[in-house]
């Protein structure tokens, strides 16, 4: 299947932190539409996007929950932009096991961005009142998604339970609910 | 599961250092709602009369509302009540920011402070994890400041904190609790936390806040969020900027302040500058709010950015919204740079924007007039500026003739005699109002600031338009869709007002009228605050995003109950007459129920006193505004019944108050 082209709509979330009030609403409406029912609970430390929020700074700026990363990071990287510094490891979007970010907060099971699948634009941009988000889309042609990805997705899951719970605790709950099926 | 709200109380017993997670009854919600009803409920069962503002057992309740935490824009209020040192009465000030929905997300609907702790510590509330820490390091600092070395010292970025300053822990009667770029600085209430010795409460949660309806209640959100885009796109046409939005009044934006200049006093509310608005002044003005501005901010999940980072040359950065942007420098006859510095260290002493500098004012007038004398403001510099940061200085502190300051203007005066009384002139049951003085009465504002208890104007007035267009077409015009109305009949009442003749003020509209409009105009507001919803989307401007009609579906969709428009008016009207009981049990009678004698050149005794009869009654309030025992029982309020006949309040089967005991409750 590799090497096969096709047309990819790419869905780039562009954002304005001169924008951004700190309202925090991205957050919010992130973390109705993923509870199960769909918004029938809030919570936004398990939202997939997060505002580095410090007023008496002028710190603003929302960073996306990107990949999961099994281990940290050993080189940093820690940025002064316009004479403000920001915290370490501030613009990366990996839930890594440095940080409390990006991870539900009971399981610690990391949360990605997945651009609201199935919704007709983002919800964050949607409810982004000051246009500090702004969704872009545009064709490319590119190499067709491999099926092979999803499975790849379901590893990163399981990967994430092994590191938090060890893999033995992992196997005996799969083999566990096989038995049940 | 209970929805909408978490269904627990942290309840901090502050003397033994005791802290318990207490589960509320859902009942109680039910007939309150929650934040401001259920802490009427709790204050009328556990502060009697008898227990003083500063007394181990006055509570210090920090609520979140009902509805925080969910969806719903602008839904972000902590409403803090206790007994008042200045009032005497029930304090209840909100405070917007982010506090509220983490206090639910951490799995609270409140923290209710009791006793005093024997030294000053702060509460740190980490979802299930609370506890009680030092705060002797940091004594004496300022309110934003300390909320910064919190978050550092544990580490935690994204907590919220509520801290006071200097003057909570010497407990100034006008004292606030700061919380970044929000505070809830009436009544005083920062002085009860400091006399309980508590520097800070701080809370991070990362809980989930469940809604009974989701898809529903999702719609009604997305609803509100269309028409807020809507207003914020058609301006209300014919009134003054600051009316014809949405959001609190919008003084963070607004260069032109001819208005408030011209029209508001200046000093300790006396002098009106009529023409003070010159090209050269507004320049000046624009530079220095352009330069000191660094970015206009909001309150958790709210579009409207009434707020502002503030940065004045040399000074440490803070956050200002609304009118104390203007208070200062008015109160002190200076410039706005002067009001944005001295306003940099009045946030981090945590004091009130409007009593503060009447307070200074008021000081400066008893010295010009004799009443005090230099002897009285040691080493005080000659300039105005310097006297209003000497005067805050000595009242944060309470050193010398600051600690007769600290009071407030009612106490201040009292102390001080000699006339001063006088100069304490600008007060409703004690309390220091707006600096605002005018020539004819006006029958809607009269009951308003006689009778509203949270005796603060822009906290009951809204909904229904400041004074008539001056045209029958315009004013029809905006009625067309007016839906925000309880009933078809406001729509007329506006539509028949006329600025001159027989149908203008003060005679209409007519008492029976005014009666409607100041009743539904004070509902939204106590609904607003039970909801814990920002009155800038609500009860505060003209066709609100949030009213009558809808607030029922939002209650029902988040809550599972059921709430019809009936039953909303009822559940207000019930916590709105136990705000009056609370009051009445410790005191308030009708004498109590007035404006400031000169806010008004020409009065109508006679039209007054009907206004206040008919309001009475409609209000089921006998003639000395005592809620009657028939409307207790209507509300199922049979207990505030039984407790005022024993004590003498009223008696049994007779709605009028016993001579008797309106002797023995009359205040000092
Ligand atoms: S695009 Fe959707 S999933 Fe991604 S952060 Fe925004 S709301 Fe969350
Ligand atoms: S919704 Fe927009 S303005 Fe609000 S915090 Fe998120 S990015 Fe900033
Ligand atoms: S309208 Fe203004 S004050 Fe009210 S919640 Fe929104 S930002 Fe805060």
């Amino acid at each position: 299947m590799k090497g096969k082209k096709e047309k990819k709509t790419i869905k780039t979330i562009k954002i304005d932190v001169d924008k951004c009030n700190g309202c925090r609403a991205c957050e919010m409406i992130c973390s109705a539409f993923h509870a199960e029912p769909k918004y029938s609970s809030n919570n936004p430390a398990r939202s997939r996007i997060r505002i580095i929020r410090e007023p008496l700074r002028d710190l603003y700026v929302p960073v996306y929950a990107g990949e999961y990363a099994v281990a940290e990071c050993a080189g940093r990287d820690k940025y002064t932009i316009d004479g403000k510094e920001y915290d370490e490891c501030s613009f990366c979007r990996a839930s890594c096991p440095s940080r409390d970010e990006f991870k539900e907060p009971d399981s610690g099971l990391p949360l990605k961005c997945d651009m609201c699948e199935g919704e007709e634009e983002p919800l964050c941009v949607k409810w982004c009142p000051h246009d500090a988000l702004i969704l872009q889309q545009r064709e490319e042609e590119g190499e067709a998604q491999d099926p092979q990805d999803e499975l790849e997705n379901l590893e990163i899951g399981l990967e994430a339970l092994a590191d938090k719970y060890g893999m033995e605790k992992i196997k005996d709950a799969v083999a566990r609910i096989s038995k049940k099926v | 599961m209970r929805y909408a709200e978490t269904g627990y109380n942290l309840e901090v017993d502050l003397t033994r250092g005791n802290i318990e997670k207490v589960a509320t009854n859902p009942k109680e919600t039910e007939l309150y709602l929650g934040g401001l009803g259920t802490n009427a409920k709790i204050l009328w069962d556990r502060v009697p009369p008898e227990i003083e503002p500063f007394s181990p057992e006055n509570l210090l309740i920090f609520s979140a509302g009902l509805l925080c935490g969910t969806p719903a824009t602008g839904c972000n209020r902590t409403i803090v009540t206790t007994i008042s040192p200045q009032t005497k009465l029930m304090a209840f000030s909100m405070m917007g920011g982010f506090f509220a929905p983490e206090l639910k997300y951490a799995g609270y609907d409140k923290v209710i402070l009791r006793g005093k702790s024997p030294n000053l510590v702060y509460l740190w509330i980490n979802n299930g994890k609370v506890e009680l820490r030092d705060a002797a390091h940091i004594k004496g600092k300022g309110a934003i400041e300390t909320a910064e070395i919190i978050r550092k010292e544990l580490k935690q970025p994204k907590a919220q904190v509520a801290a006071i300053g200097l003057a909570g822990e010497n407990r100034v009667f006008f004292a606030s609790i700061e919380q970044g770029r929000s505070s809830a600085s009436r009544g005083g209430i920062g002085a009860v936390m400091g006399d309980k010795g508590v520097k800070a409460i701080v809370v991070r949660g990362t809980q989930d806040i469940h809604v009974a309806k989701p898809a529903e209640y999702m719609d009604l959100c997305n609803e509100v969020m269309q028409y807020i885009q809507f207003r914020n796109d058609n301006p209300i046409p014919g009134v003054m900027p600051i009316l014809a939005g949405l959001g609190s009044p919008q003084e963070m934006k607004v260069h032109d302040e001819k208005w408030h200049t011209e029209n508001f006093m200046w000093g300790n509310s006396r002098v009106r500058r009529k023409g003070f608005w010159t090209d050269e002044i507004a320049g000046e003005w624009m530079e220095t709010l352009d330069k000191a501005r660094t970015r206009l901010i909001s309150c958790y999940n709210c579009p409207m950015t009434c707020g502002a980072t503030i940065s004045m040359p040399g000074l440490p950065t803070y956050m200002m919204k609304c009118f104390t942007k203007l208070t200062y420098t008015m109160g002190a006859f200076s410039n706005l740079d002067f009001g944005l510095k001295i306003a940099q260290r009045a946030t981090e002493y945590g004091v009130d924007g409007f009593s503060a500098p009447q307070v200074m004012a008021f000081a400066l007038e008893l010295l010009e007039n004799g009443i005090l004398s230099d002897k009285d403001f040691p080493d005080m510099p000659q300039d105005n500026e310097g006297r209003f940061y000497y005067l805050l200085d000595k009242i944060v502190r309470r050193e010398g003739i600051g600690d007769v300051l600290a009071d407030g203007t009612h106490w201040a005066a009292e102390a001080i005699g000699n006339g001063a009384e006088d100069y304490a002139h600008n007060n409703i049951k004690k309390h220091e109002q707006l600096p605002l003085k005018l020539s004819m009465l006006n029958p809607i504002y009269f009951l308003m600031y006689s009778t509203g208890e949270k005796m603060n104007i822009t906290q009951i007035e809204g909904q229904f338009p400041q004074a008539p267009y001056p045209k029958r077409e315009h004013r029809e015009a905006f009625v067309k869709d007016w839906h925000h109305v309880p009933d078809e009949k406001f729509k007329q009442y506006f539509v028949d007002w006329e600025p001159r003749g027989e149908k203008s003020m003060p005679f209409y509209p007519t008492v029976d009228m005014c009666c409607d409009i100041v009743d539904w105009q004070e509902k939204m507001h106590y609904i607003d605050d039970a909801l814990g919803m920002c009155a800038g989307l609500s009860s505060f401007p003209l066709k609100p995003p949030y009213h009558i009609h809808n607030y029922p579906k939002f209650i029902s969709a988040a809550t599972g109950f059921d709430m019809d428009e009936a039953s909303l008016s009822q559940a207000a009207k019930r916590y709105r007459t136990l705000v009056r009981a609370i009051n009445i049990r410790r005191g308030m009678r009708r004498k109590d129920d007035q404006p400031p004698k000169n806010h008004w050149k020409k009065r109508f005794p006679e039209l007054e006193k009907e206004l206040l009869d008919t309001y009475y009654r409609f209000k089921g309030w006998n003639d000395d505004g005592i809620p009657t025992q028939a409307s207790l029982h209507e509300l199922g309020l049979d207990y505030v019944s039984e407790d005022f006949v024993k004590r003498g309040i009223l008696t049994e089967g007779e709605d009028a108050p016993s001579k008797v005991a309106a002797a023995q409750q009359e205040t000092k």
